[in-house]
């Protein structure tokens, strides 16, 4: 596939930010997953060759962080927080009622996560980036609706905004 | 007396919670980039003096003194890096990413004028990648002082020039570490470096590079205006100023809670954040993330004093997160949640931390499942020393990084607080396995 024109131009914006191209691996493995809806093979070939980089060096990097998705998540990533501070307000209930609701969907990927910094308003919940919390089974299926129904406007599942790049 | 916060960092954004991230209302009711007109008629010398003087210590988790940190840069080594921390994942922790969402100006100008002070002409904020509204408006707050003027070339007519780029993590606690930040800025997996060379003298692309953390670039425009005197007349000791607090968990009202440094964690938790609710005792407490040793109801009149925290409670203030538990907590649940996050973020560098803190959450896990044998607490504490030699806080550590002896903190504190209980329940397990095998038998 390699990059489009509108894509290797945008990759060229991100890599001139920094002194060394490499730096943009982690903004161009967001743009990769956006445009992909996940981050194929396809998407760290484009990476490495855009960067002069092996695959095997891309992959490294990309499997080391949870925001990359290596296998198809839908269109809704719904992370549930368990740590401590969710855990005695109920996270680890939350997350599995959640992940029960939605296992035979394809849009809503539903995945257990570390603190989210949100533990204010804990049980926590984030439907593609966007804070929740707290919830309640029901409450947070009812936010999830909102966003696939379009009332709230979700971001991509790399947290950009809608609409606009990386 | 009731207690009160000091609102230093978070007053522009408590009191404006309408629009306070916005460049009109962070100018015109917040004063936004006007101190950079005084830290420009400074030298930069002027300044790193001036935030020695303010005693102020980082706020990321180390508290190692800010100006000092500046001035290790070696002489006359260009170009220089500015790395601002803003991946804050310490479990319990959520004060970095208030400011980031509610009051970004704040830190670019903070930033503006430690770059200024270090002579550094591109710096980079590392924003944990799951901040997606702080990312949002941390970049509208670069574009707009950057179509102010306030960043690019010879801002306000100074001379100097700072590029400054937000970068997004992708999820990783360990790129919270000043080295492992560094690695990830550089798009490599998050792995913290192994310490001589210090970032001071080799950090990004092997250049002299300060990494501050948010909350102390927030701290700087207000040192700039009202003099490091001023700053240092505030706290405790040498815990000087003020700290925001993230208190949460068994609280009535949980929150950040700006205070000066100095008031009792009695104050804080009970004070301020209404202590535990439904007329509950509490249990124990997490008084600095989940990396610090915990504490009990015992402690409670001892000072918020990063000082007195080492010394006297061998624990730390660390990120400034206090987590409070009630008397219904399982603490044997609690420590094992805290085993399975350091198992799953361990970066897989140093093999005392990559084997242990895996060994440690399955031991955990069994001890939590009623699967435990009455001797597993002393085997985590055996196999753990090899970790963390000696056991004792301030931890002596067999990894490059500081993630090795957290895995261990809070056994040591289930060891410390909770042995004969956790002794007994586990022998109690035991027993009951026991009996049930012959009555099956």
């Amino acid at each position: 596939m390699a990059f489009s024109t509108t894509d290797r131009r945008r990759a060229e914006e991100i890599a001139a930010r920094y002194p060394q191209a490499r730096s943009a691996t982690l903004p161009l493995l967001f743009l990769v997953q956006d445009r992909d809806g996940s981050v194929t093979s396809q998407g760290i070939e484009d990476v490495a060759e855009f960067l002069g980089l092996t695959p095997a060096v891309v992959l490294g990097t990309c499997s080391f962080y949870t925001m990359f998705k290596t296998t198809p998540v839908g269109r809704l990533v719904v992370s549930v927080c368990t740590n401590v501070a969710c855990m005695v307000k109920g996270g680890m209930e939350l997350h599995e009622d959640l992940r029960r609701h939605y296992a035979a969907d394809d849009e809503v990927f539903v995945e257990e996560v570390e603190c989210m910094a949100h533990c204010d308003r804990a049980p926590a919940v984030q439907v593609n980036y966007d804070f929740h919390g707290p919830l309640d089974a029901a409450a947070a299926v009812d936010v999830v609706e909102q966003y696939r129904s379009g009332a709230l406007r979700a971001r991509t599942i790399s947290g950009t905004s809608q609409g606009a790049a990386e | 007396m009731t207690a009160q916060e000091t609102r230093i960092v978070s007053k522009f954004l408590r009191e404006r919670t309408e629009d306070s991230w916005t460049y009109e209302a962070a100018r015109a009711y917040n004063g936004a980039y006007t101190r950079l007109e005084q830290a420009f008629a400074m030298t930069p010398d002027q300044i790193v003096e001036e935030v020695q003087k303010s005693g102020l210590r980082g706020r990321g988790g180390a508290g190692f003194g800010t100006g000092q940190k500046w001035s290790f840069l070696p002489k006359g080594v260009f170009p220089r890096y500015l790395c601002v921390n803003g991946d804050e994942g310490e479990p319990c922790t959520f004060k970095d990413h208030m400011l980031v969402e509610r009051d970004p100006h704040q830190i670019v100008e903070g930033i503006i004028i430690t770059a200024y002070a270090i002579q550094a002409n591109h710096a980079f904020i590392y924003l944990r990648g799951e901040f997606a509204l702080g990312a949002e408006r941390l970049q509208q707050a670069i574009d707009d002082a950057y179509r102010n003027g306030f960043l690019g070339k010879n801002i306000g007519g100074s001379g100097f020039d700072l590029e400054l780029v937000l970068h997004r993590g992708a999820g990783c606690y360990i790129a919270g570490d000043e080295t492992g930040l560094l690695s990830s800025l550089e798009g490599e997996r998050a792995m913290p470096r192994i310490k001589p060379p210090f970032p001071a003298a080799q950090g990004l692309y092997a250049a002299p590079t300060v990494v501050n953390n948010i909350e102390t670039m927030s701290t700087i425009p207000h040192i700039i205006a009202n003099g490091g005197e001023w700053y240092a007349g505030l706290g405790v000791g040498k815990s000087t100023g003020t700290r925001l607090f993230s208190v949460s968990g068994h609280v009535e009202r949980p929150g950040n809670y700006e205070i000066e440094l100095g008031m009792t964690f009695r104050e804080l938790i009970e004070g301020l954040a209404g202590g535990v609710p439904g007329g509950k005792r509490m249990k124990f407490f997490i008084p600095g993330g989940a990396s610090a040793p915990w504490l009990l109801p015992e402690h409670l009149d001892s000072p918020l004093d990063m000082d007195y925290a080492g010394a006297e409670l061998r624990t730390m203030l660390g990120s400034g997160a206090i987590t409070v538990f009630d008397e219904d907590t399982d603490p044997l649940l609690v420590s094992w949640r805290l085993a399975k996050f350091y198992a799953h973020e361990s970066c897989g560098k140093c093999t005392p931390c990559r084997e242990g803190s895996s060994w440690i959450e399955k031991v955990l896990h069994r001890m939590v499942k009623g699967q435990g044998r009455p001797e597993d607490l002393d085997l985590l504490l055996s196999f753990g020393s090899s970790i963390v030699p000696g056991l004792n806080a301030p931890f002596a550590q067999t990894t490059i990084c500081a993630l090795g002896p957290s895995t261990m903190s809070h056994v040591v504190s289930l060891d410390r607080w909770f042995r004969d209980e956790i002794v007994e329940r586990l022998t109690r397990d035991a027993d009951r396995r026991r009996s049930l095998q012959v009555t099956s038998a």
